[in-house]
């Protein structure tokens, strides 16, 4: 077994200078890397490009670090419900690349797979296409899109192994389970760290060959972002 | 009369049909759900990862890993399976999905469809609406005819940036139920009390009218 156990989120993030690119798994605020997203607040490193399919709410998730302005660019497929997001980029400061969720969904998947670009039909005929090579596949147009280049993915997990087994929970899979391994060091946090053998092999989503680094976050807050219910009839 | 939010999705409902594997979109689409018939089988698919969406929780059950595409709380029900965004994407290009339902902002004779963006005004992104246009076979538009100031949203031509071209099938509005041909829009159906005449001058694009056109009936 190669122990990838890290003992805290300090040790987790070293490495992580100004001007690099992270990507950030979590759709919305579910399955974030909450623990690490603060420690790149107190940690304060600047001019990140950040890879995450949304830039959290204005007080949690990656707004924190917009707040802040530590983020020079996101890359992300819908930016809604975050005001000083869409202020900075309305206002020009902040680089934003709006790119279809399934497009960057696979843009990660294909950097994790070794796959360096592929065609796909979502965006052909759009903005997102200026640019970009088409192509046509079965008598319909496809672009060509190309896989991330990250220096770091942190993603989150619900338990991990400290061979660097990942296994999720319900929709918090999203893209954390395309960003393990899409980046050259991918940092897991879970809810539960266990030793090797408790897990059972089965039940594994991501092989621990994808994970660095892996740790127990501190605190989860786990956060909802939209409390629907219904009344007990 | 116009259709108000609920009737409009009680229409579009009439459209899901046995074993039908559904991706529904946020707003109106959001509220087809409550009327699909319930002697056939569905499922919903949220492309953030669920296959087998269930009703809201009751209080106290909410579990922030259990979301819909509009970040809502939700349940599964038996049958359930959940996966990650690239699969889930897999499964809307390979047309596993049979049919998908979504809010647009403009919709034009050409199938053409604009909804995420407002140049300089309102940017918040398209999410997994390109992707899901792009690749699925039966799409239909849930939205208002006209804007707040009473212009057309049903266009010649759209004006704001597009989500994806040549795309759209059919179209349920306030008003009427518009099909998207090789000719153009095609009136198949108009809200209960309202007139040909006030779709017509409702609607920037030109309408194929073919005899007699029925009310839609909404229990």
């Amino acid at each position: 077994m190669i122990n990838k156990k890290v003992n805290n989120v300090q040790e987790a993030l070293q490495g992580i200078e100004d001007g690099m690119t992270i990507m950030l798994g979590g759709f919305g605020l579910s399955g974030i890397p909450e623990n690490s997203i603060a420690e790149l607040v107190t940690k304060n490193v600047n001019d990140l490009t950040c890879i995450s399919n949304n830039a959290g709410v204005d007080d949690f998730g990656l707004g924190l670090l917009l707040q802040k302005k530590q983020i020079k660019k996101m890359i992300s497929s819908y930016v809604g419900e975050n005001a000083e997001f869409e202020r900075q980029m309305l206002s020009g400061e902040l680089d934003v690349e709006l790119t279809p969720q399934g497009t960057l969904a696979e843009k990660c998947r294909a950097a994790q797979a070794g796959i360096p670009a592929f065609y796909t039909p979502a965006g052909y005929g759009t903005e997102v296409a200026e640019g970009k090579e088409s192509r046509e596949y079965n008598g319909k147009m496809h672009i060509l899109e190309e896989a991330f280049k990250a220096d770091f993915a942190i993603v989150k997990a619900w338990k991990g192994d400290e061979a660097g087994n990942l296994i999720f929970k319900g929709t918090a899979r999203n893209f954390n389970a395309n960003m393990a391994g899409a980046a050259k060091i991918t940092i897991a946090e879970v809810e539960e760290l266990v030793a090797p053998g408790v897990l059972d092999p089965n039940e594994i989503h991501i092989p621990g060959i994808m994970v660095q680094r892996i740790f127990q976050g501190e605190k989860f807050e786990k956060r909802i972002e939209q409390r629907t219910t219904r009344k007990r009839q | 009369m116009a259709l108000d939010k609920n009737q409009i999705a009680k229409r579009i409902a009439k459209e899901v049909q046995d074993k039908f594997y559904v991706n529904l979109g946020i707003g109106i689409p959001t509220l087809v759900a409550n009327y699909v018939r319930t002697d056939i089988s569905v499922e919903f698919q949220s492309e953030n990862g669920v296959l087998g969406m269930g009703p809201f929780p009751f209080e106290g059950e909410e579990d922030a890993d259990i979301i819909n595409a509009g970040k809502q709380t939700i349940t599964t029900l038996p049958g359930a399976s959940f996966f990650d965004s690239a699969f889930s994407f897999g499964m809307i290009r390979s047309q596993k999905v049979d049919l998908t339902i979504l809010g647009a902002m403009e919709v034009a004779e050409n199938g053409d469809i604009a909804n995420w963006k407002i140049p300089g005004k309102m940017v918040k992104g398209m999410g997994g609406a390109m992707d899901l246009v792009a690749s699925a076979e039966n799409i239909i538009v849930a939205m208002m005819h006209v804007n707040k100031a009473g212009e057309s949203k049903i266009l010649k031509r759209c004006t704001l940036p597009l989500t994806g071209v040549g795309c759209v099938k059919k179209v349920v509005t306030e008003l009427a139920v518009l099909e998207v041909t090789s000719k153009g829009f095609k009136l198949l159906e108009r809200a209960p009390g309202v007139s040909v005449e006030h779709i017509i001058n409702s609607t920037e694009a030109e309408l194929i009218i073919d005899g007699e056109i029925p009310e839609m009936v909404i229990e």
